[in-house]
């Protein structure tokens, strides 16, 4: 079900990539599994501070996928960072299994948050960011949103919320396969205006991820716009 | 303590506990501000005052709940209920998260706002969530003492407080229905701020009065050792949609076949203003309307 030909990408996410390419996938949301993978792969491998072995370790880094849509290729990234057993990707959506078409914290290592109904993982970032806060803990709060789920007013709540808030440990990545029913124009803008440090980068090139999601405002929270094809 | 309303020994309560416990976060939408403001000046960071964005707000809560914390969410019953009914279900119930959501304006307090400030039917839509506790106190103390005694039992838990209130607090417990007193002719359960009307109505009535300010879980075993194997009629009096407890009752005594009769608010809508006494008056929720609905069922003369 991947493209692996993909230009700007690292070729060690191949190994990962075949682990996919084994999964049966779920037709509904497969677009949404393919337009995560390139950013979701170089923040586990180059930024996400995180330990398969201890999951729910205060030392790590906060990744939530809100949309929860299409979580076989959050699945496949886990797997091969060794947050579970590769073989369980074979059993995606099985009765029984615990890859679910939308992720439970509490089967699935590594699985942040229960999401799957949209609108709400974003927000909830927001109070683990304010969380780690009065824990004086300097971890960072990664969230991830898309472009369909923008259309949720909650999103646009939570947009405003955080841009009002001294939240520099919070960085959004709003995935856009330009699949939203209510097309969204220039989402950077949008966020920038809400008082986010907003910029947008091509969400295949591997480079380009890397930066946008190392970077850090020093009082804003972050919003990094993934454009891809779909 | 007794001359406080529900709403100020909230404040009172979470305010000292806040000092104590430091997993304690208050989350706020614009209602009781005001309440909270020593506790945000001493507790920075643990007072988080949104603005209007109740869906928002209890995502939140439970961000703060991944983390350890115990979060309180706070509004008018109809905003902190219905509208994020979803949140409280997926983000607390689902994943398994405890926190702590309190409303104000319970059913028709605020008449005079009309319909949109009304929520008769939080309990019942609460009711059908796994996991959540429901709590409904008849006075400022009983609030007290349930809320401490739950507020970080790691489920989610409803406080329905209410600007009607019974006349003097009895010793409620977590779970636990409290036997007022007994007889044998029939059994009342009268809910939260509705005690002191069916005090006053079973008077003279050889009937067994149980307190519940647990509706969820309700105390299955408590009710089952009040009533007995062969239960007389069981006559439930709630401050919310009538009938929302007809089945705890009729599963407590099960498998004994039971009458159940039930007296709250019907399940209309209501399009009236004024205050929540003329609406008691006008839906039989007083003691006189009790009185005749327990005489209908005891088969008595009205005395």
């Amino acid at each position: 079900m991947s493209r692996r030909d993909q230009p700007g990408r690292d070729p060690a996410m191949l190994p990962m990539l075949r682990l996919l390419a084994g999964t049966h996938g779920d037709d509904k949301h497969d677009p949404s599994a393919l337009s995560i993978l390139d950013v979701v792969w170089v923040l586990y491998q180059r930024v996400l501070r995180h330990d398969p072995a201890t999951p729910r370790s205060e030392a790590r880094d906060r990744f939530l996928v809100s949309k929860g849509h299409g979580p076989i290729g959050l699945y496949a990234v886990l797997a091969d960072r060794g947050f579970f057993p590769a073989d369980e990707l074979a059993h995606f959506l099985e009765f029984g299994g615990r890859l679910g078409g939308h992720p439970d914290r509490n089967l699935v290592p590594g699985i942040e948050v229960s999401t799957g109904s949209l609108g709400h993982g974003f927000p909830m970032a927001v109070g683990v960011a304010l969380a780690l806060q009065v824990k004086n803990s300097d971890r960072r709060v990664f969230v991830l949103i898309g472009d369909g789920e923008a259309n949720e007013g909650s999103v646009w709540e939570t947009a405003l919320l955080a841009g009002s808030l001294h939240l520099p440990n919070l960085t959004g990545i709003l995935i856009n396969n330009h699949t939203s029913t209510r097309p969204l124009g220039d989402v950077a803008a949008k966020f920038s205006a809400f008082g986010w440090a907003a910029s947008t980068i091509d969400g295949r090139d591997h480079v380009a991820i890397e930066a946008a999601l190392r970077s850090q405002d020093a009082t804003r929270p972050s919003m990094v716009v993934a454009e891809v094809d779909g | 303590m007794s001359e406080s309303t529900m709403r100020e020994q909230m404040g009172s309560t979470i305010t000292e506990l806040m000092d104590v416990d430091e997993r304690l976060v208050m989350v706020l939408c614009d209602i009781s501000t005001g309440l909270f403001e020593h506790a945000a000046t001493a507790h920075p960071g643990r007072v988080v005052s949104l603005g209007i964005m109740e869906q928002t707000a209890v995502s939140l809560a439970a961000g703060f709940a991944l983390e350890g914390f115990v979060p309180v969410v706070h509004s008018i019953a109809p905003f902190v209920v219905e509208r994020p009914f979803e949140q409280i279900k997926d983000d607390f119930c689902y994943q398994g998260l405890g926190g702590n959501f309190i409303s104000i304006g319970a059913s028709h307090d605020y008449a005079s706002d009309g319909m949109t400030h009304q929520a008769p039917g939080d309990v019942a839509i609460l009711r059908s969530l796994p996991g959540m506790e429901v709590i409904v106190p008849g006075t400022p103390a009983e609030f007290d003492a349930l809320f401490r005694e739950t507020y970080a039992d790691g489920a989610p838990t409803y406080f329905r407080t209410s600007s009607q209130v019974n006349r003097a607090s009895r010793p409620v417990r977590f779970g636990q229905l409290d036997v007022v007193r007994t007889g044998s002719a029939t059994t009342v359960v009268a809910v939260g701020p509705m005690l002191d009307r069916v005090v006053e109505a079973c008077l003279g009535r050889d009937v067994s009065i149980a307190y519940c300010t647990t509706v969820a879980p309700f105390d299955t075993a408590g009710l089952r050792a009040l009533a007995g194997d062969r239960p007389a009629p069981i006559l439930l009096v709630e401050p919310y949609y009538a009938g929302t407890g007809i089945a705890d009752v009729v599963q407590a005594l099960a498998p004994a076949s039971v009458r159940v009769e039930s007296i709250g608010i019907p399940r209309r809508v209501l399009r009236n203003y004024g205050t929540a006494d003329e609406h008691d008056a006008a839906l039989g929720l007083t003691a006189a309307g009790i009185r005749a609905r327990l005489d209908a069922l005891l088969g008595a003369t009205p005395g």
